[in-house]
């Protein structure tokens, strides 16, 4: 089989342009990241306010989300993790893309000042606010199996039958449901690749604000993390608020905090143009 | 390109009952039969080939990255990984590992995550999710089927405090994995065009398929 190799000076040019994107990218961002949110969440201006409900444990919920509208998703009462999904309104095929969230931004750990990218390189949130910055990009959600393995004998509500529900509900299917985003889920990776939990990175009453850069469905379940400790299937309320969210200011954290955040952004101005 | 290496007595490469040589940057797709073995070869070293496998009965069922590392407990391939749909079932288990590091977090390349990891110049390569799109049309699915997919040869470790970074592959020339297959399976492949970083070492190099019947 014939191949020609590139020559070792382009490589060395490419080589030089990652490392360089590399070092901004690893050294510039934690230090343009804010301290978490305070605890215990403010009061959101009620005429602001366009919808709130409490999602009851095990429950899946979706909402239509306008650009320039947020998401306060709070565990009230503690102990809650809730799964994310969301779709493009106009175009479902575009969708949350957590393995392009992870790699553009060099980390598999969101907080306040990260976004959250589609898989065509537009950004569909702004983590405008966020108390724990302990949320899980990999490990997925529970599943039928999984929780009659964890909780034997017991019924229970999965995360992966609510999505199903939810994207049915939607006129969507299996098809559709991307990878999810687990929110107030402490996990982290060992050296080892193993995933651990840990809960002293979560505070109970942890809130989640995310400010939608597009006008989208949202999905969420709120079911037990696999990893959560709790051998007793006990899935907390969460409370959910729609609300207008302050216009961005030029110097919005979310937008100016990383190169990759800017050119996101810049995407999603020449899809709006 | 390396010789053949033996996993297992019956196994030749004049036994095979498919052999495809994946040019370096091009897409491929083949059916795994149930019992059937593919072995994915890299074979000049340091290429990552992005994989995705469907039910063949039943595309909705499909590879799932975050289903495969919730069952294992963790983040990376390897020998012994069952790959897991999004239904939970074991599609292929991967019974032989030469290298020692496949990733399945980070994804494939695509024209648009390119403009954000590397700026607006770099929209027009060819990439991995458009090796997808094209491929899996074939079998009349779209870009709503394409879902996060395993890198194999990839290096990308994550640290205890969520850094990831995708650094250069340990695999050698002739370096190869094999899965056998617990269901019929469609394999997509996208022999990965990036040279942006270092997943290919910068130099994109072709790849070979095998595939053998089940040892019965
Ligand atoms: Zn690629």
């Amino acid at each position: 089989m014939m191949h020609v190799r590139r020559s070792p000076e382009e490589i060395a040019a490419n080589r030089q342009r990652y490392e360089e994107h590399q070092k901004k990218g690893l050294e510039f961002a934690p230090k343009a990241l804010p301290a978490p949110s305070p605890l215990p969440a403010p009061a959101i201006d009620a005429a602001a306010i366009i919808h709130q409900e409490t999602i009851p444990g095990g429950w899946h919920w979706s909402t239509a989300l306008k650009r320039g509208e947020a998401l306060r998703i709070d565990q009230a009462e503690g102990g809650s993790t809730v799964a994310l999904v969301a779709w493009n309104a106009a175009d479902t095929s575009e969708r949350l893309n957590l393995v392009d969230t992870v790699k553009v931004q060099w980390t598999t750990a969101l907080g306040k000042g990260r976004v959250i990218f589609s898989d065509m390189g537009r950004v569909m949130f702004s983590l405008i606010e966020d108390s724990s910055g302990a949320h899980d990009c990999l490990m997925g959600g529970s599943t039928a199996a999984s929780n009659a393995a964890k909780y034997p004998g017991v019924k229970t509500r999965n995360t992966r039958d609510n999505l199903v529900l939810v994207a049915g509900k939607l006129g969507l299917t299996r098809r559709d449901i991307p990878a999810i985003l687990n929110l107030f889920a402490p996990v982290r990776v060992d050296d080892d690749g193993g995933f651990h939990w840990r809960g002293k990175l979560s505070n109970s009453g942890d809130y989640a604000e995310l400010r939608a850069e597009m006008d989208m469905i949202v999905g969420l379940s709120n079911c037990p993390h696999p990893l959560d400790p709790d051998p007793v299937y006990a899935p907390k309320p969460v409370i959910v608020t729609r609300f207008r969210a302050p216009v961005p200011a030029v110097d919005d954290l979310s937008r100016t905090a990383t190169a990759e955040a800017l050119r996101g952004f810049e995407n999603n101005a020449s899809m709006l143009a | 390109m390396t010789d053949f290496i033996k996993t297992s007595a019956s196994r030749s490469l004049e036994n095979a009952v498919q052999e495809h040589f994946i040019p370096a940057e091009a897409p491929w797709s083949g059916i795994v039969r149930k019992g059937q073995t593919i072995r994915i070869e890299d074979s000049y070293g340091q290429q990552a080939i992005d994989t995705l496998f469907y039910r063949a009965d039943d595309f909705a069922e499909r590879y799932s990255s975050q289903d495969t590392m919730r069952t294992q407990g963790g983040a990376y391939i390897g020998t012994g990984t069952k790959i897991i749909s999004n239904e939970g079932n074991v599609m292929l288990i991967m019974t032989a590992d030469s290298c020692g590091r496949h990733d399945t977090s980070a994804g494939a390349c695509s024209c648009e995550s390119n403009t954000v990891r590397f700026g607006h110049g770099t929209k027009y390569l060819h990439a991995c999710r458009d090796n997808f799109v094209l491929e899996v049309t074939k079998h009349g699915m779209s870009k709503r089927d394409i879902v996060p997919n395993i890198n194999f040869f990839m290096n990308v470790p994550i640290k205890p405090n969520g850094e990831m970074t995708i650094v250069d592959g340990i695999s050698a020339s002739g370096d190869y994995v094999e899965l056998v297959a617990e269901m019929d399976v469609l394999c997509v492949i996208s022999n990965c065009p990036q040279i942006n970083n270092p997943c290919n070492g910068f130099d994109p190099t072709p790849i070979r398929v095998l595939i053998w019947d089940g040892e019965d």
